[in-house]
């Protein structure tokens, strides 16, 4: 990590568009946090150990804490609260919220959107594959139970087309 | 069937009907909100430092317990709502913030349930301000109280004429001190209470929209991070502000002795300054080796005390028929909260502000002041919930650090810990040798107990006054609290087991008093501090879970001794009701078959199952508890796996079922985490537990076991704690399966691989190598 000269860069967050002015090296959970004051994504380890600062671009869920803002180029990153609202809550939210899955929640960015990233890959993932995607993702209030029974609940109803994917 | 959301929002009998899960969400996620500086002495003898009701009949309820994610601001939500009769949509819970909530002291030790739930303060002014507020609409109808009803926070007279509560005493004071007399709205009546109210914060948490503090920003906020020296001891020899010159939107590098932090405009620049600035240091002594440590641990001086000693236990020993010893180490083991922690301050040269997820809102404010030498009471400290801490995480460290480098550039700074900050210079969970000499009749029974164990300690909460006692604090000159080295004195007064010392199985005697849940009249327990190279703090049962492992493994190991069953030999030598009820309540649960462990015709290779129990009564009074584990033993591999565990806690009336269970499965889970891969490792010189990699957790791809759990509850009886009587009989639990399953004895924490391997060929070819 180096530090270099400021730069405009464009990046496209939850369906809008927003320019900021930083130092393309900066992690782009900082731009995210601090520039655009989003929420979802939090500092965990700076690492990409946890999971906590998770993502998602093109399709896939990346750390945003060790992913540099230049590197993001024109895709759409999609963040926890870019997935569904309060009032329009995406199906997997609300798993979570009738499962009451979660202590503190710090850890939901990695765990919600790793789940739902590898459920539109693969609809009939066995309990099996959805953990072993989840395998980078760590909770320390451990709701490990109720996360997988969320997921689960998440993955019969998509599978059963309770919803539009 | 689980009751409708609808059905919670009753408040005693009727229905609010406006309710949407975005009205809660803005709840909980602006709690928060801003307020005026108010005095610091707010009196916890007075309605109004506690409850208010506004003009739009909003009840605001201030309490001095916070949540990180145990489940308590929905429960003092509920409990508000219950005692005055109103949904809880209506009632607005502000936690920890210096200029308006009482001071409580440290949110810890499972003590918000039974400080706040049952007839003493936010309970007891609830109750009061139900009966204040009866009385003032009795003499406004000129109705007798006995013949008003209360609903939804209306009042009617028996003439059916009706008035507000916010028409009562809208906006304004009660002025009234808490009453001694209020009643608590009995069990029995509770709509609101005692049901599994979704928590209040889960939409926000699950929509990305929950204000952690480390989404907090204020206005002209900089960027702060820490320089922490790379082992215990060192000190600043040179600080090379050349280093870092080419770093821009550098504001500040700050060095106060030993402590040294820098300053920038992004919190990139902070990182790469931090990272980048050349500091020499003095190194810091040698390290004990990791290796012996628990040796060595029972060599060093240390401070001594008895809980109980009957004075006939060597005496006894000498008679027995067979005397069974044993010795079990408790590792160090970290807090590691997900998130690193962080903190905002903002230092005035009269006045400063700290946003902290301190466990210690007032506590911290008395620190951060005499650290920044300004007078307390011009200090706020806001509590802003962070990732969830377990006890004593870098949430303190971090508030006094943001306060130093904010007053050091005269603006508010926001400090982020590093992965490795937060890690190598936590207050870990303290390590622990635990020794055992028990005498048995030829019966098979217990005759006498001795106990001795060393534990590791160094520093610890700050409280009011101990800024030495977390990192920051000694950087900067202060020391830790002092261990003075000496013999104990003779027990007095009660039995004391806050840190479950005493294994349930003793009477507990000290004096004519006998306050221990068991028979075993000849009883020993001497606990040696000693001072730990590290520092050490509460973490999620400090001192009990590590106390409770070796107790209850240890009853396990006599009980094999005795050839008993785990649960009939256990109930032999208990005479607590509730420790009694739980266990038995177990075992049915899980239905248990009574046998000796191990389960006969065990084998030496393949995989291997077994079932093990273990019991506490929490602290001694708060909260009972016990739990079966099922696990499966790899013997080739040497993996552990737990496989089913069943619970039966009996915590009094509880507040919220659902809540409860969210801490008993986390409770179960994270001491199994603990049991299996969790262990602070250190070199010649320094901590090399610095990140995920170095300190392991089992991650969410582990095949976790079911759990169920039965409750039990006496009539009558006071609400305790929950959030740590799980976690503390986890270990003993797993390690009594594991001998169950394979006739393995582990007394070393944790189970890994190599132990269970070199323990499996030990029983084969008899002991490998003598412990130290």
């Amino acid at each position: 990590m180096q530090a270099r000269l400021p730069t405009q860069i464009t990046l496209k967050v939850n369906r809008s568009e927003h320019t900021v002015r930083v130092d393309p090296a900066t992690p782009l959970l900082f731009v995210l946090n601090d520039e655009l004051g989003l929420r979802g994504p939090r500092f965990g380890c700076g690492r990409a150990q946890c999971g906590s600062c998770t993502v998602i671009l093109r399709g896939q869920v990346v750390r945003s804490c060790v992913m540099p803002v230049s590197a993001v180029g024109s895709d759409e990153i999609t963040t926890l609260e870019g997935l569904g609202t309060p009032e329009r809550l995406h199906p997997i939210q609300q798993a979570f919220i009738d499962e009451g899955a979660a202590q503190c929640g710090f850890c939901l960015s990695g765990v919600i959107l790793t789940a739902k990233a590898v459920l539109d890959v693969k609809p009939e993932a066995s309990d099996q594959e959805i953990r072993d995607a989840l395998g980078g993702v760590l909770c320390r209030c451990f709701s490990h139970t109720r996360m997988m029974r969320a997921i689960r609940r998440y993955a019969e109803e998509k599978k059963h087309g309770s919803f539009p994917s | 069937m689980a009751p409708s959301r609808r059905e919670f929002l009753k408040g005693c009998g009727a229905l609010i009907v406006s309710f949407s899960a975005a009205s809660l969400t803005q709840m909980s996620a602006s709690g928060q909100g801003q307020f005026e500086t108010h005095s610091s002495d707010i009196d916890p003898a007075k309605l109004d430092s506690w409850l208010a009701v506004g003009a739009d009949g909003i009840i605001t309820a201030y309490t001095g317990k916070c949540d990180f994610g145990q489940g308590i601001f929905t429960a003092q939500t509920q409990l508000v709502a219950e005692e005055l009769c109103v949904p809880i949509t209506r009632v607005k819970l502000i936690e920890c913030d210096t200029s308006v909530t009482p001071d409580q002291g440290t949110t810890s030790g499972s003590q918000s349930t039974p400080t706040n739930f049952n007839s003493e303060n936010l309970a007891l002014a609830a109750a009061t301000a139900r009966e204040a507020l009866l009385s003032m609409a009795a003499e406004k109808l000129g109705e007798s109280v006995d013949d008003l009803t209360l609903a939804d926070g209306v009042i009617t007279g028996k003439s059916g004429r009706q008035i507000k509560y916010e028409d009562l005493v809208g906006s304004k004071r009660f002025e009234i001190p808490l009453s001694t007399t209020a009643k608590r709205r009995s069990v029995g009546q509770w709509t609101v209470l005692g049901k599994p109210v979704p928590s209040l914060d889960r939409v926000a948490l699950m929509t990305g929209q929950f204000e952690f503090l480390h989404h907090v920003r204020v206005p002209e906020m900089l960027h702060g991070r820490v320089v922490r020296p790379p082992e215990m001891g060192a000190t600043v020899a040179h600080v090379d502000e050349q280093s870092v010159r080419d770093i821009s939107g550098l504001t500040k590098i700050v060095v106060r002795k030993d402590f040294v932090g820098v300053v920038a405009e992004t919190q990139f620049q902070a990182v790469l300054a931090a990272r980048q600035l050349a500091v020499r240091w003095n190194p810091g002594p040698e390290l004990p080796k990791q290796s012996t440590f628990f040796g060595y641990l029972k060599g060093q001086p240390s401070h001594d005390a008895l809980s109980v000693d009957s004075g006939d236990v060597g005496s006894k020993l000498a008679t027995a028929s067979n005397v069974v010893r044993a010795t079990y180490t408790y590792p160090y083991q970290m807090h590691g909260s997900l998130g690193a922690s962080c903190a905002v301050a903002d230092v005035q040269p009269d006045h400063a502000t700290v946003w902290s997820s301190t466990q210690s809102a007032y506590p911290t404010r008395s620190i951060v002041a005499k650290l920044l030498n300004l007078p307390v009471d011009s200090v706020r400290v806001i509590y802003v919930r962070g990732s969830g801490c377990y006890g004593l995480n870098g949430a303190d460290a971090a508030s006094f650090d943001a306060a130093l480098l904010s007053q050091a550039v005269g603006r508010p700074v926001r400090l982020q810990f590093s992965r490795q900050d937060e890690m190598m210079w936590e207050n870990f969970g303290s390590a622990c040798r635990i020794e055992h000499r028990a005498g048995m009749t030829p019966d098979g029974r217990i005759m006498a107990w001795d106990r001795e164990n060393w534990v590791a300690s160094l520093g610890s909460r700050p409280g009011y006054d101990q800024p030495g006692n977390v990192i920051s604090g000694m950087l900067i000159g202060y020391p830790p609290a002092p261990l003075r080295p000496g013999p104990a004195k003779a027990p007095t007064g009660r039995l004391r087991n806050g840190s479950n010392t005493v294994p349930s199985y003793f009477a507990g005697c000290v004096g004519e008093t006998c306050d221990g849940g068991g028979t075993i009249r000849s009883e020993r327990a001497l606990t040696h501090t000693v001072r730990s190279p590290f520092f050490t703090g509460p973490l999620r049962s400090p001192l009990r879970i590590q106390n409770t492992f070796a107790n209850e493994c240890f009853m396990d190991e006599l009980c094999a001794h005795a050839k008993a069953d785990p649960v009939a030999f256990r109930l032999r030598h208990l005479y607590d009701a509730r420790t009694i009820a739980v266990l038995e309540a177990a075992a049915k649960a899980s239905q248990w078959k009574p046998r000796p462990s191990p389960i006969s015709g065990a084998v030496r290779t393949g995989v291997v199952t077994g079932r093990g129990i273990a019991c506490v009564a929490y602290e001694g009074q708060n909260g009972y508890a016990a739990l079966v584990a099922e696990v499966t033993v790899d013997l080739d591999k040497g993996i552990v796996h737990p496989r089913r565990f069943v619970l039966a806690l009996d915590c009094g009336p509880i507040s919220n079922p659902d809540g409860l269970r969210n801490q008993i499965e986390g409770g179960i889970l994270q001491g199994m985490s603990r049991s299996l891969v969790e262990e602070v490792t250190w070199s010649d010189r320094r901590i090399t537990s610095i990140d995920w990699t170095t300190y392991r957790s089992l991650y969410l791809d582990y095949e976790m076991p079911t759990i169920e759990s039965v409750f039990v509850t006496p009539p009558g009886v006071r609400a305790t704690g929950a959030g740590e009587t799980t976690i503390t009989i986890t270990p003993a639990a797993i390690g009594n399966a594991i001998f169950d399953a394979a006739g393995i004895r582990l007394r070393d924490l944790p189970f890994t691989p190599e132990r269970v391997r070199a323990a499996a060929l030990e029983t084969i070819n008899g002991p490998q190598e003598t412990k130290i």
